[in-house]
């Protein structure tokens, strides 16, 4: 079937849209989702379409509504839960982490929490510390949450498919500089399952691992790379738990050199952990040490150069390229 | 001590005898479980709902299948209420692979969701939007199945309480909220911890009709469910519940309650449920002394089985385990 160019959050739609049609089990609840259709019109037209039972606008109440939506996934049903900001989904961590993340645990495996939270987090042109974080990793951290973290349109609908037919909890985290991004994406029925990384640019000279909104400037920066003859892979791993290694490994086999890029905080993130699996699995695979590009240690600032300056930008990741091609490891004293 | 039923003077005589084992079971549970937890066969945790049997007993008679609960930490009597096996419940306490959770959760975590028991939890508080949740998915199927919640007045305190109640009722979930009220969290008394110790006014001021009930009194709890239920399935709810007692014991077997007043122990040692119970089948039926004592040996026996079973049960290996993970 044809491609078409859609934005991201037309794809997210169209997969809410299509599996509520298929499954009456699906709904969603959020503020200012139903009538207003949701702050990035993710959800206009839902309402009108699938009535007042499937599509709620709650009351601001991120601890009550995650925890509706944890009870309604264990009662059987499929909810989604928008929350604004990822920011705000902190108000709920009780319940994403004591209670959806370890219920398939404490019943021995007979429990399921097919809840699904979409959220958006990341810097978006000045709206400050409490609405600008990168927050996967706390996400990460917790065994029995999936963290989704799509980077296209055509990721985000496959993606959010898949989510709504699978039965764990998922941390469904989009990106606010994405929303109104496009890209093509088939007319016909397909899913992406969870733990498939996408090599979103093949090259030979450097893996550039990248999530989220992190991938459109590492593919501007291999872009830029690709003048200069450097041919870089750019790696999208789509979904961070579960995390392809298999592909990250593969492609580090390849190109011997790694660059790792994200927006959150360096310090206990992702890449960190990412950096950890290829270092003890690859080592010897490897002809340089593996650098990461990460947020600054701070909240984000509401100063636009500050802010900048706070999360990676393409310069800082064209630069990191070049450094890890031309790190030389010094020969072992003989 | 109270003799008389909360309504009228005749009962079916298998609804008394329903409650009645109902409550005794729990009693028999907790107080054996005490003894296997004191030989050091149970481990962890063990919140004792001794003196509350009313409550669950009462809740869960009243509903029907398909019906859901949510519990708490203090969640055996729920548990057995909404029709648990007891050997299913003891293999789990002892960490048994034949366990409910196959040793994965232990006394704080029992669900058995084909029951309707959504499980109970280790955080105060939680099961309020988790029922609202079950709540919600009736309503999402056009099913007219009710969520009862089984919470404190130590959970009353907490956000989930009114975030959880309020979403209920803009919803007109088939939800009804049951606040134990034992007068303690943990150790710290009711006054201690609000302004209002009438808590049903909570409810009120949410727009949820809601009540106090005498929670030692089976028939008080029956009665009030059986009740907001009917009502809830016609479209009217959600309701709230205040039942009011006393547990027998500190907040858990290692907590002697010192801080529980010898008077409130005596008070409410008089109005103990199960004996309640028992005194409704003495006095509405034509049960005899020794019929009734022929249903406690069955009880009794029915425990002792369980352990017989629990302890002969293997457990979950470490290979396992670890299987198990690799899907997690």
């Amino acid at each position: 079937m044809a491609d078409r160019e859609i934005m991201y959050r037309d794809a997210l739609r169209e997969a809410i849209d299509e599996e509520m049609a298929a499954n009456a089990q699906v709904f969603i609840i959020g503020e200012g989702i139903a009538e207003r259709g949701g702050s990035y019109k993710v959800t206009e037209g839902l309402l009108a379409k699938y009535g007042k039972k499937r599509v709620r606008d709650t009351p601001i109440a991120e601890a009550g509504m995650i925890g509706v939506g944890v009870g309604a996934a264990i009662a059987g049903a499929r909810p989604i839960v928008e929350i604004l900001y990822v920011d705000f989904a902190m108000l709920g961590m009780e319940m994403i982490v004591n209670q959806a993340a370890k219920f398939r645990l404490m019943t021995g495996g007979t429990g399921r929490v097919p809840f699904i939270m979409r959220t958006q987090g990341g810097t978006g042109g000045g709206v400050a510390a409490q609405h600008s974080q990168s927050l996967e990793a706390l996400f990460y951290h917790i065994p029995g949450l999936k963290v989704v973290m799509p980077s296209t349109p055509y990721d985000a609908k496959g993606l959010l498919k898949y989510a709504l037919r699978q039965d764990d909890p998922v941390m469904f985290l989009e990106h606010k500089h994405l929303y109104m991004t496009k890209g093509m994406v088939p007319e016909g029925e397909y899913v992406i399952e969870f733990g498939k990384a996408d090599i979103k640019r093949e090259g030979s000279d450097v893996t550039l691992i990248a999530w989220s909104n992190m991938v459109p400037r590492a593919m501007a920066a291999a872009a830029e790379l690709a003048k200069d003859g450097i041919s870089v892979e750019v790696v999208d791993p789509r979904t961070l738990s579960p995390l392809d290694t298999g592909t990250i490994l593969a492609s580090v086999a390849k190109t011997k050199r790694v660059v790792i890029v994200q927006e959150a905080v360096r310090r206990g993130g992702v890449a960190s952990d990412i950096a950890s699996i290829i270092q003890e699995q690859a080592f010897y695979d490897l002809d340089a040490p593996i650098t990461i590009v990460a947020g600054l240690n701070t909240p984000i600032p509401f100063n636009l150069e500050l802010e900048k300056a706070s999360v990676p930008q393409v310069p800082d990741v064209v630069a990191a390229v070049r450094k890890v091609l031309h790190h030389d490891i010094p020969m072992a004293a003989e | 001590m109270p003799k008389k039923p909360s309504a009228g003077n005749t009962r079916p005589r298998a609804l008394l005898e329903k409650i009645y084992k109902t409550a005794k079971t729990i009693r028999v549970f907790e107080s054996e479980g005490i003894k296997l937890y004191r030989r050091g066969l149970i481990r962890g945790y063990f919140h004792p709902y001794l003196g509350q049997e009313a409550i669950a007993t009462g809740a869960c008679t009243a509903l029907k299948e398909g019906d859901y609960i949510a519990s708490t930490h203090r969640g055996h009597g729920h548990c057995i209420a909404q029709g648990a096996e007891i050997k299913k419940m003891v293999a789990e306490l002892l960490q048994k692979k034949t366990g409910y959770c196959k040793g994965y959760g232990g006394s704080m975590h029992i669900a058995d969701i084909a029951k309707g028991n959504l499980g109970a939890n280790g955080i105060v508080g939680a099961g309020t939007p988790l029922g609202v949740g079950a709540a919600l998915a009736s309503q999402i199927r056009g099913s007219d199945a009710v969520t009862v919640t089984f919470t404190s007045d130590g959970a009353s305190n907490n956000g989930t309480f009114l975030e959880g109640l309020n979403l209920a009722a803009i919803w007109n979930l088939n939800f009804i909220l049951v606040i134990e009220n034992n007068q303690y969290a943990v150790s710290t008394t009711i006054e201690e911890s609000t302004r209002e110790t009438e808590l049903y006014k909570r409810g009120e001021s949410l727009g949820v009709p809601s009540r106090r009930v005498d929670g030692n009194d089976p028939l008080a709890v029956y009665d009030a469910i059986e009740d907001c239920a009917k009502l809830c399935r016609e479209g009217k709810g959600p309701f709230l519940i205040e039942a009011v007692t006393y547990r027998h014991t500190g907040h858990h077997v290692n907590d002697p309650g010192s801080y529980m007043p010898d008077e409130k122990k005596k008070y409410y040692a008089e109005r103990d449920p199960v004996n309640r119970a028992r005194q409704y089948l003495l006095d509405m039926t034509d049960l005899t002394e020794a019929q009734i004592a022929a249903f406690d040996a069955e009880i009794e026996q029915e425990f002792a089985d369980a352990v017989t079973f629990a302890e002969a049960s293997g457990e979950v290996s470490v290979e396992e385990f670890k299987e198990f993970l690799e899907t997690y």
